[in-house]
């Protein structure tokens, strides 16, 4: 295993930027998460890391060596695609064999045979060892394509969002395997998901990506309690945080043209009128829908509330978020 | 996933597609059927009209494309009966074997020269087309012009130059000389065609190999190629086709030594009489090496491996 490091990447592809001086460590053993709408330069970050795609300007060093030109081969990682990859061709097993029969690592046959089982069993793919890759559901496919990763072990696991087609149960589980595998081995992950779930159970640092720039660094509960800007305070939360004019509940800091509350920093029973227009009981919580003077937002309250849709209710903002008016954090 | 349902045809749709379908097979096979026959008829009875459709088989045919003979005196054929099936065949038309023909060397001839174009046209084209579709070749769609541009005259058009190079250069009448012109006549061909077969192979199977440890060449060996059977294979078979069948390059630039099967197997009906049988015996030989190649390639023509293990 070994430490990342990113220095000022660049990556344009004709008139787009998607990278623009990017830079960023991840600590070797670190479970980084990479979060950003499509197109914010993701998958273009891991394809930059694993030598599929080079730099137009930056460096990437991975464990202190500049390995910006080498070949993926020579910087040893592993990566989970997106669409799975799976060599058509090829048998589950010889698909997940692939990798260790590689001139990079010529394992010995019964090593091969005894990892091959061993990354089936963790992913519940051993009873289709011996089908072809392409007799596969779109859920296999991409258990055998984290295989394929899992089976090595390489300087970094570059995943592009490999639990995004599972069901809710097998990802969970997943979820925590990965989670698991990475600590037991005290791997390095750089992984990219739309998630938040995953973001926050997994990562130990997540990174968050806005065209291209790497706009937040730090440690999931960082991110969360203190976004640098209205875009990374948007990233995480269910229900998303409210973004409301600054002055609607009185008096706010010179220069907030913004005020953002997350749902647990809106104080129920006191403070300004509003109006409950929805409830949504999902179970273990309930969603209030409320509006106050003329704003729609929304807020979580009591699993068994009482509330119906035309009561009224007080809020006040407690410990709120204030943003300026270009969007960056007061 | 479109949704689309299939309905099974009902039995009087299966049985007018499956008459429709044996009748239009009838129809193209009729004449490679009459050469086939005729190359088991006797001299007499491949020119009696009406045509015979029954008619008592015989290997006449077979024994004057593989023998030259000679006419003899008939004290000279009662001092020496015939002591072989063939020699007994012949003996009939008051002759006897003077030796084998030639038609063996020129039938072998057409095989180095036809797989050896052939293969040579698929390794070279398999590679330019994996390097026109994957790398940043400059001057990338001009080259491919041009290289379609050599298809846009027949390319005997351009015989009396080659003619006069294959003079110069030694190559004349060898078997470097023909496979070297079949494959430059099949290079455009087997170029483009796989340059669309592996254009649809997605890149992500090099770039999971490439990640995996390998290089590129061996991404290329063990991932692209495997995949791109199909379109080898086609390709292939259309090469190996052209450059068994040509006739014209083969009747200018060849004689004694290098001389393949198509020019060869006319020169038959002249030796004694119009041999029809010995001629359709020929062709019918002739017909079989891309049959079989053919048969043999079969399977990959099945389209469809590699669909699916990518999600689109």
């Amino acid at each position: 295993m070994a430490e990342i490091e990113l220095r000022g990447i660049t990556r344009s592809f004709g008139a787009v930027t998607a990278l623009q001086e990017v830079s960023l460590t991840v600590p070797d053993g670190a479970f980084v998460v990479l979060l950003g709408p499509t197109g914010a330069g993701k998958t273009t970050l891991l394809r930059m890391v694993s030598g599929l795609d080079r730099a137009d300007a930056g460096q990437v060093l991975i464990d202190g060596q500049d390995l910006s030109r080498a070949t993926p081969a020579q910087r040893n990682v592993a990566m989970v695609f997106q669409q799975y990859s799976l060599y058509p061709h090829l048998s589950v097993r010889e698909n997940l064999a692939f990798p260790l029969k590689s001139p990079l690592l010529r394992t010995p046959k019964d090593e091969i045979a005894r990892k091959v089982q061993e990354v089936a069993e963790v992913l519940q793919i051993a009873h289709k060892l011996d089908n072809k890759a392409t007799a596969l559901s779109g859920g296999e496919m991409q258990r055998v394509s984290i295989g394929r990763a899992l089976v090595r072990q390489p300087s970094v696991y570059l995943m592009d969002e490999p639990l995004s087609s599972l069901d809710a149960k097998l990802r969970a589980d997943l979820r925590i395997e990965l989670k698991r595998i990475q600590q037991d081995l005290g791997a390095t992950f750089l992984y990219v998901t739309h998630d938040q779930i995953e973001a926050m159970t997994m990562a130990t640092h997540i990174g968050v990506l806005d065209h291209g720039r790497l706009v937040q660094f730090g440690p999931p509960r960082e991110v969360y309690e203190n976004p640098v800007s209205i875009y990374a305070a948007s990233r995480l939360g269910q229900p998303r945080i409210n973004l409301l004019p600054a002055g609607l509940f009185g008096a706010a800091p010179p220069g907030a043209a913004t005020i953002g509350l997350r749902p647990e920093q809106i104080e129920q029973g006191e403070g300004s009128e509003s109006t409950v227009r929805r409830v949504e009981h999902l179970g273990d919580q309930t969603r209030l829908h409320l509006r106050c003077q003329d704003h729609d937002l929304v807020t979580v309250t009591d699993a068994h509330t009482a509330l119906q849709p035309g009561d009224s209710l007080r809020i006040r903002p407690k410990d709120p978020f204030y943003f300026d008016a270009a969007g960056a954090r007061l | 996933m479109s949704s689309y349902s299939i309905t099974e045809p009902s039995k009087p749709q299966k049985w007018i597609a499956g008459s429709l379908v044996i009748a239009y097979a009838l129809i193209t096979l009729m004449p490679l059927l009459w050469i086939i026959a005729t190359g088991f008829k006797s001299p007499a009875d491949s020119i009696a009209y009406p045509p015979k459709v029954f008619f008592t088989p015989t290997l006449e045919g077979y024994v004057n494309l593989f023998t030259t003979r000679t006419r003899q005196t008939a004290e000279f054929l009662a001092a020496n009966p015939p002591q072989t099936w063939y020699a007994e065949i012949v003996a009939k038309y008051d002759m006897v074997i003077a030796g084998p023909s030639r038609f063996g060397e020129r039938f072998l001839n057409s095989v180095i020269i036809g797989f050896g174009s052939t293969f040579l046209s698929i390794f070279l084209g398999t590679l330019a087309a994996y390097a026109f579709s994957r790398f940043k070749v400059p001057l990338k769609d001009d080259l491919l012009f041009f290289i379609l541009s050599t298809r846009m005259m027949p390319p005997i058009a351009v015989a009396i130059p080659i003619f006069l190079m294959f003079r110069q250069l030694g190559l004349s009448d060898t078997h470097l000389g023909m496979i070297l012109l079949y494959t430059a006549v099949n290079l455009s061909l087997s170029v483009w065609l796989l340059k669309g077969f592996i254009d649809e192979i997605p890149q992500e199977y090099e770039e999971a190999a490439l990640i995996d440890g390998y290089t590129r060449f061996q991404a290329f060996y063990k991932v692209v190629l495997p995949q791109a059977a199909t379109g080898i294979a086609s390709t292939a078979i259309f090469c190996l086709i052209f450059a068994w069948n040509e006739y014209a390059f083969a009747v200018l630039l060849t004689s004694g030594n290098a001389q393949t099967a198509p020019p060869f197997i006319p020169t038959i009906i002249g030796t004694a009489g119009q041999d029809w049988p010995a001629v359709a015996a020929g062709a019918t030989l002739f017909l079989m090496p891309v049959m079989v190649f053919t048969i043999l390639l079969r399977k990959h023509l099945l389209r469809g491996i590699t669909f699916g293990a990518v999600r689109k």
